[in-house]
């Protein structure tokens, strides 16, 4: 089904020296883990010998990559070009805490091909950065983003959180006018997401703090993206903008539009045909897998037609570019536009979609409610 | 006969009824502990879950008195609401004797004081029994006040047990034996039994319970229902222990069942007298009513398709409940689907949860009405149970709906808020009279959509729980009708019309916006809820759409996590209906009757 769709290849890397207050990605602390953790990953390539070739994108994230060695990133690429193809000119992406970038690091990994760095700067307000646990600082922020543009980085992205409990729209829209004198080429702008059993979470359900109510929420969703596209951007997705449509994020499309991917490393998830599969969260028990000479899967899933539609739905309508209609039909044997002609005329004009010759597409007002569209 | 006791137990909802009779049970060793289960005779799910008892049951006990003697006592259950009133008063009629069970902390209440009355129509010898007297809110000399005053009942023969721990166990046995008075009758006179029950087996058909007067029956006896003439050949006999008991006969005096070829449980009405076809008794016994739908609404399944599969269900459900009666139907906005007569709301309910449950049906009914009577202009005379076949407001010479007698007992100290509440429900012809000290009986006249129309609700509230309350059909009386219809986004939705006197046209439709608002979820754009006579809006209600509701980050790892979400929701969705482009959920149409006092 994904025939014409080129793979890409994730890499979680399970680190981080402290964990910030709303993140229920997993990792460890344990630091001193990190070389049989690579000893793992790389048998776990192994594993995968050409079964994806040939990959376009590679994404190094976590965790907290930057917390590697270069020496350490490069043998990754090392073991990931002698196990899989890479084509040439593919996009090779690293996450990274501005704590940890200094010029003579971000030198080295640009050195061994890492040609996108994705910063979690989080936010330019000292008091945010706070609440959130992070172990940055703003000044950090400033002096990674420079170091990175001085390293060499010509396509860097930032991460930046709105929502936070004490911030107001002032403070946000600060935030956001400080990234945009970096000029980055790519912005994921998210809202603040409160997951059950991160800290955050916890100390959210015991009324510690509030959160902004939906109309609050729809007005920093409005406010960020008439903003960015002030400055130029392209709002291409829910959280994402780019400075023109050869900076989008290559890999992160594949999620969206249901290309194959592998995903290495511990609680990392992979795509490939009708089948997703992840492996376990836990590095021990991901490594006694690897071990054992066994894939450290903790469960597969086989999508039905049904569940794929559903995926490509609500997938879809996170982009700008939305849903091609004919593509639709041939790859999830279900015709939209036929099927659900009332309920998709009355979204045109509640003015939620626009349906232009293929494409049905997403606006403004759309886009805020990706997830409730997709359920029609 | 001498050594026979029949007897029921009945309380106000909570007393305690079902953990005694368990108990009762228990005592007898008829069910060893590890197959014990609470509340046997309560074996529907739903039974368990509300507390009630819908169908009546029997269970035969066998029990020796300390001095030797051996006896069968006869337990029937009784259900416990007013929708089922008639079949009570057909279980109590078959017993001579009755434990009225009150709770050691919260006293005497007001189905403790409506079932006295019923077994007191029905000459049984009372047994008070205070139950919980092991809780630490127990206050037995203040029950037994009570049951002097508010009872007019002899304290000094009032037990006392907790069922809960077993205590009193046996001397509610030996006083059953002592004081309930065994039945009488004549086992070679002609045959005349009582059937209190009938449910259905898939295997043998029919299985009909009663208590026999008179007369004997055993297997090849022809059988005959004195009120449709109908003849059966008898094929089993028995009585009832955990499981049924084959016996060669069953006689004056004894309850049992009986197994005659009858196909479904329609063509047995409950309170029939049965008699033998050769020598039939004089007579039936006295108290026969025909089961009388009072409520109408109409069922549809929620996916078209269904409906094939709900036809079955039905079909199959009304096996087991001779009181529902269904016809086919069809709605402009929900399509094909079954008008439907129900003994009233409880009823509604109940067949509702379980079609569903035990068909695994998504379903949705009409706003219930009760049936009207219209003389049109030409001189004909129709009635109308549908609002949706209302008909032509010009071609109405007068319009009349039913009117029932309502009885309500409750302390005195409400009469002022129950009083209010029957005007507003157009109560007229109101009768009041002391009972005991502090405590009224009231009876209005009242329309009947009136009542079904949250007025249980709101006198439980107005009267705390402490009132209780009945009522008997009287006759058709000319009104003022009108029909409100329900427009959601501009389109009528006629399973949520009503019919209803003009002076309320504007309040009904004013609240039915109200309670729409409240159980139509919000949705992606804006939903206009109005009321309207003919094509005059009265009331209207919007509900605000949604404007944000996007997850914020969607890689990888979070898409079978949010796909599983969605799913969910979408499923959810599934259980509404689509109406135009907008969801109602199934709990919206019956919503519209509700009462504030649901929440």
């Amino acid at each position: 089904m994904n025939s014409e769709k080129i793979p890409g290849l994730y890499i979680h890397i399970p680190f981080c020296l402290s964990k910030c207050l709303y993140c229920d990605f997993y990792s460890s602390t344990s630091i001193s883990a990190v070389p049989d953790f690579l000893n793992g990953l790389f048998k776990e390539m192994e594993m995968y010998l050409n079964q994806f070739n040939p990959f376009d994108t590679v994404y190094i994230g976590g965790g907290t990559p930057s917390l590697l060695s270069s020496k350490q990133l490069e043998n990754i690429l090392i073991k990931a070009r002698k196990n899989f193809d890479l084509i040439s000119d593919a996009e090779i992406t690293i996450e990274a805490n501005p704590a940890d970038l200094n010029r003579s690091f971000l030198e080295s990994i640009r050195e061994i091909g890492i040609n996108r760095i994705n910063i979690g700067v989080q936010s330019f307000d000292e008091k945010a950065l706070n609440f959130l646990g992070r172990r940055h600082s703003v000044r950090q922020a400033f002096s990674s983003v420079e170091a990175s543009r001085k390293a060499g980085f010509k396509n860097m992205g930032l991460d930046l959180i709105y929502g936070i409990p004490g911030q107001d729209m002032e403070s946000w829209r600060d935030t956001l006018k400080q990234a945009l004198v970096f000029s980055p080429e790519h912005l994921s702008c998210y809202q603040l997401t409160l997951e059950a059993k991160t800290p955050l979470g916890i100390r959210h359900r015991k009324g510690e703090f509030s959160v902004p109510v939906e109309a609050l929420q729809l007005e920093y969703f409005t406010k960020t993206s008439e903003l960015l596209e002030d400055a130029g951007y392209i709002h291409y997705e829910v959280s994402n903008f780019a400075r023109g449509h050869e900076h989008t994020s290559r890999h992160n499309q594949k999620y969206w539009d249901h290309s194959p991917f592998l995903g290495l490393g511990p609680s990392a998830h992979s795509f490939q045909g009708n089948q997703r599969w992840w492996n376990r969260r836990s590095l021990d028990r991901y490594l006694a897998a690897v071990h054992e000479g066994k894939r450290p899967v903790e469960d597969t899933e086989i999508l039905t037609m049904e569940q794929l539609r559903l995926e490509a739905l609500y997938l879809g309508l996170r982009t700008k570019k939305g849903i091609a209609l004919e593509d639709f039909k041939t790859r999830y044997h279900f015709d939209l536009f036929a099927e659900k002609k009332e309920i998709l005329t009355k979204l045109v004009e509640e003015g939620l979609i626009s349906i232009r010759g293929d494409q049905l597409v997403p606006t403004q007002s759309g886009f805020a409610l990706a997830d409730r569209l997709s359920l029609i | 006969m001498k050594n026979i006791r029949n007897f029921s137990i009945i309380a106000h909802i909570d007393h305690g009824k079902s953990t005694l009779a368990d108990r009762l049970i228990q005592y007898t060793g008829m069910v060893n502990e590890r197959n014990f289960k609470n509340q046997i005779l309560d074996n529907m799910d739903i039974e368990r879950e509300r507390g009630i008892t819908i169908k009546s049951q029997a269970i035969c006990l066998p029990y020796q008195t300390r001095d030797g003697e051996e006896y069968i006592l006869n337990l029937i259950d009784t259900p416990g609401h007013v929708d089922f009133s008639y079949e009570v008063s057909r279980s109590l009629a078959s017993c001579e004797g009755v434990l009225l069970l009150i709770d050691a902390g919260q006293g005497v209440q007001a189905q403790t004081i409506a079932n006295l009355y019923l077994a007191m129509e029905n000459n049984l010898e009372i047994i008070p029994v205070i139950n919980k007297i092991d809780l630490p809110t127990a206050d037995v000399d203040r029950v037994n006040e009570q049951i002097d005053s508010e009872l007019g009942l002899d304290p000094f023969g009032s037990l006392k047990c907790s069922a809960k721990e077993g205590i009193g166990i046996e001397e509610i046995f030996e006083a059953i034996v002592k004081r309930i008075p065994s039945p009488k009758g004549d086992p070679e006179g002609p045959l005349a039994a009582l059937i209190f029950d009938a449910q259905y087996d898939p295997f043998r058909g029919t299985i009909i319970h009663c208590r026999v007067f008179d007369g004997t029956v055993k297997p090849g006896d022809f059988i005959r229902l004195m009120s449709n003439q109908a003849t059966y050949k008898v094929e089993e006999v028995g009585r009832f222990l955990l499981a049924r008991e084959k016996r060669d006969r069953i006689s004056a005096g004894e309850v049992g069942y009986i197994f005659a070829g009858v196909k479904t449980v329609s063509d047995v009405h409950i309170g029939d007298t049965l008699t033998l076809d050769d020598r039939p008794c004089d007579k039936p016994l006295p108290g026969f009513k025909e089961f009388k739908p009072v409520v109408f609404s109409s069922i549809y399944p929620i996916a078209p398709e269904d409906y094939e599969d709900l036809a079955v269900a039905l079909e199959k459900y009304k096996l087991n409940d001779a009181a529902f009666v269904y016809q086919k139907d069809s709605s402009i906005a929900l399509g094909q689907g079954f008008r439907c007569g129900f003994l009233g709301l409880l009823h509604l309910e109940i067949v509702q949860e379980r079609v569903e449950r035990e068909y695994d049906l998504s379903i949705i009914l009409s706003v219930p009405s009760v049936r009207y009577r219209f003389t049109l202009k030409d001189g004909s005379i129709i009635f109308v149970d549908n609002p949706a076949h209302y008909p032509d407001s010009l071609s109405i010479e007068k319009g009349e709906e039913p009117y029932i007698r309502a009885m309500l007992l409750f302390p005195e100290r409400y009469l002022g808020s129950v009083m209010k509440l029957c005007m507003e429900k157009r109560g007229e012809n109101s009768r009041l009279g002391y009972l005991g000290p502090g405590r009224v009986e009231l009876s209005y006249e009242m329309p009947l959509a009136d009542v079904i129309y949250d007025f249980y609700d709101r006198f439980k509230s107005v009267t705390q729980g402490y009132g209780s309350f009945d009522y008997e059909v009287l006759d058709y009386r000319e009104s003022t009708l009108v029909l409100v219809d329900i427009l959601v986004n501009g389109e009528k939705v006629d399973a949520l019309s009503q019919i209803v006197h003009r002076d309320q046209a504007r309040p009904r439709a004013l609240r039915a916006c109200e309670r729409l608002k409240e159980e139509i979820p919000r949705q992606m754009f804006k939903i206009a809820i109005q009321g309207a006579i003919g094509g005059e809006i009265i009331s209207r209600t919007t509900i605000s759409p949604f404007r944000k509701d996007v997850t914020a980050k969607c890689y990888g790892g979070d898409i079978t996590r949010k796909r599983k979400l969605l799913e969910k929701q979408k499923k959810g969705k599934k259980r509404m209906k689509t109406i135009g482009s907008v969801s109602i959920p199934q709990s919206a149409f019956l919503a519209v009757l509700k009462s504030d006092t649901d929440n």
